[in-house]
């Protein structure tokens, strides 16, 4: 059957912040990958290409299910990621709104299609369920991949549960087709831990959807040959000479890294804000993404209980990554600790690299091949900070 | 819309680079194959002019020959990757797309789908055209199930048994003991049988051929698009040879790509019973058009 003569439901068409912000929402119980798939129903996705790989698999069964009940006109499973990531590319000139998603290995498989989709300025989102990258084998979630994509200028969100995953998976549709962005999104979160764990999520109605995407409102309009200006260009850059080819990708380079730092105010507008601070005074902070930063919430909770000074930096945005704000909050801090869920400590490097006191910075605790992250073992990193005992008891 | 998006208003002509203008004037949108195709190249602004290909390049003549025959240049959207080929095809005044290695196929899919999605009244011609390493070594999984998927475009190979373009490397596509780089000793295995498998993997129409009758070339790459618009994926494996890497002189590159039709890339052509409907219905109206044209021009000069 044609893709535009399946049954498509009944919606109202609005705008994101009112689907965001104003339209009243409801609690339901459900798992991670189902609040993806929610996210994607409500943002009248237009094409999804699905590959299987374990953690990511469910997301995109749901996402393949809303597709059979319309929401969704185009979905099919392509052969492997690195055909699913080029098909997104090739979909994305044809000018309509794509999503994807993946894991570990998958997301490695894919790089090289996805870390050109800035430079091909493909706005797409991209669902990143973390785990593992091999070897020895493990299934497990480690978001050791997301080291991989914070380099190609992609915008990289980091949910911490699954309401994070609802939320920043529809922000980003919005975000991805802003003219003055106009890169993909990658919404990341951890395998297993949130996406096979239910959760609360507030959602709007499923009758509400977010505005059609608009091929013409684009930096690199559609290549369909019918938004103008007209693509007859007869010079291909790379032909002129060396000296024009590295200037053309400089400067279009340049251009993508501005455009992800142009993101910073729409991740404000929508998700208020790149970091989330909660007790701004203290003196020890543990700053974390992701999963973990739901275990620094409850070792910043324990430590409240104890009478401890402590603060949690919770980070939402990896690319941009907020180094203002992070720089700010942590201006008058003795000691951060980062505890991460992947062994070579990504966000303390950058953490470090943000601050001009990077020796307060305390890397770790780590957990990796898919541990859970025990809230004592940040206890005791408080604990030494603040010059005091601590016996880890697991 | 896509005529029109390609034409100019009349005042702003003038403030457009020549070459723009020409293309739009004397070129070949909206015409037809009489007026603008392979039978007078040379006599109207074609869509490739400029290329930096080598002397003689065989290749460079058949892409040429490709864009020249285009039912509908000013709707139609060509795919490439790495190689010599994309050298000469991103110069045509066709928007082309060069994703990465070997991911034509793949990206054409997201693209032929996503058109059917936004155009499903209009013909948005898709075509992806690569070299022998790009399609069959690779792009290889992606060329294989864009067909084996049915996706409605068409792949078209230009098969010089070499990697060409990094400096003359075997590829899947070389001959059995052909010494050339990365094969010192020789190439061991044979040359895959590239029609043989886009015939397993559900192509609905399939040529192998060396382009050397330019009416017959240009025939079967429209036959490939009309198809490939209604019935399922169409494949062209056309010998481009390298002279370069095969040391041919260009004196003699036709008469090696002539020597090749009784050799590796006898004449070929495979089609479905669906396939033949459309390329016998096409071809039918363009004659009958044709006709009336000329019926029309005699009118005209009695």
């Amino acid at each position: 059957m044609n893709a535009n003569e399946r049954p498509q439901p009944q919606k109202k068409y609005v705008d994101i912040n009112h689907l965001l912000k104003d339209a009243p929402r409801e609690q339901h119980f459900i798992t991670g990958a189902q609040a993806m798939a929610e996210a994607v129903k409500r943002a009248n996705v237009d094409m999804a290409i699905a590959y299987p790989i374990t953690p990511q698999s469910e997301v995109m069964h749901l996402v393949g299910d809303i597709y059979a009940q319309g929401h969704i006109k185009e979905y099919y499973r392509a052969e492997e990621e690195l055909g699913t990531m080029s098909a997104i590319a090739g979909a994305a000139r044809a000018g309509v709104r794509l999503f994807t998603a993946t894991s570990g290995p998958g997301l490695l498989r894919g790089l090289e299609a996805i870390v050109s989709w800035p430079g091909h300025r493909v706005p797409a989102v991209l669902g990143i369920l973390t785990r593992v990258v091999n070897a020895p084998l493990s299934i497990q979630p480690d978001n050791i991949e997301m080291a991989y994509m914070m380099h190609c200028g992609a915008v990289m969100m980091h949910a911490e549960n699954q309401q994070d995953t609802f939320d920043m998976t529809l922000a980003a549709f919005a975000i991805t087709e802003k003219v003055d962005v106009y890169i993909p999104v990658a919404v990341a979160t951890e395998g297993f831990f949130v996406t096979h764990a239910k959760g609360y999520v507030d959602m709007m109605s499923e009758e509400l959807a977010l505005n059609h995407f608009d091929p013409i409102a684009a930096p690199v309009p559609a290549m369909d040959n019918e938004t103008p200006p007209a693509r007859i260009q007869r010079d291909a850059p790379v032909q002129k000479s060396n000296f024009m080819s590295y200037l053309i990708h400089s400067v279009w380079q340049q251009e993508i890294w501005d455009s992800n730092a142009r993101a910073m105010k729409y991740i404000y507008e929508y998700l208020g804000g790149p970091i989330e601070v909660v007790n701004p005074d203290a003196e020890v902070f543990v700053v974390a993404s992701g999963c973990a930063a739901a275990q620094a919430r409850e070792a910043q909770r324990y430590a409240a209980d104890e009478n401890l000074n402590v603060g949690l930096i919770k980070v939402r945005a990896i690319r941009p990554f907020p180094i203002d704000e992070i720089r700010d909050a942590v201006k008058n801090a003795k000691a951060l600790i980062v505890p991460e869920h992947n062994i070579i400590g990504w966000l303390s490097k950058e953490v470090k690299a943000a601050i001009p006191n990077g020796g307060i910075v305390v890397e770790g605790p780590r957990v990796y091949g898919g541990m859970t992250l025990p809230v004592e073992l940040i206890m005791k990193e408080i604990y030494t900070a603040l010059g005091l005992e601590y016996e880890l008891n697991l | 819309m896509s005529l029109k998006y390609v034409t100019p208003v009349d005042r702003f002509k003038r403030y457009l680079p020549k070459d723009y203008v020409e293309l739009v004037d004397f070129g070949p949108f909206g015409k037809s194959q009489e007026e603008a195709g392979p039978g007078n190249m040379g006599q109207f602004k074609e869509l490739i002019e400029e290329h930096p290909m080598c002397s003689g390049c065989w290749m460079a003549y058949y892409i040429r020959l490709v864009f020249a025959s285009l039912p509908n240049p000013e709707d139609t959207v060509t795919l490439g990757t790495a190689g010599c080929g994309r050298l000469a095809i991103s110069q045509a005044a066709v928007p082309f797309i060069y994703g990465n290695y070997g991911d034509q196929n793949a990206m054409a899919s997201g693209l032929t789908r996503a058109f059917r999605l936004r155009f499903p009244d209009k013909n948005k011609d898709v075509i992806t055209i690569a070299g022998d390493g790009g399609t069959m070594d690779i792009g290889f999984s992606m060329t294989m199930h864009s067909w084996i998927r049915g996706e409605k475009f068409t792949t078209i190979m230009l098969d010089n048994e070499v990697y060409g373009n990094t400096g003359g490397q075997e590829s899947g596509m070389s001959p059995k003991g052909a010494i050339l780089k990365m094969a010192p000793l020789g190439k061991k295995g044979e040359k895959m049988p590239a029609t043989s498998l886009a015939q397993a993997a559900g192509c609905v129409y399939t040529v192998r051929m060396s382009p050397t009758n330019i009416k017959k070339a240009s025939q079967i790459i429209r036959r490939a698009i009309y198809v490939a618009r209604e019935v399922g994926p169409t494949f062209i494996h056309a010998y481009t040879s390298c002279n370069i890497e095969y040391s041919i002189p260009t004196e003699e590159v036709f008469a090696d790509a002539k020597a090749q039709e009784k050799d590796r890339f006898q004449f070929e052509e495979f089609m479905t019973d669906a396939a033949k409907e459309v390329i016998e219905r096409v071809e039918g109206e363009e004659k009958a058009a044709k006709k009336a044209r000329k019926a029309a021009k005699a009118e005209g000069v009695n």
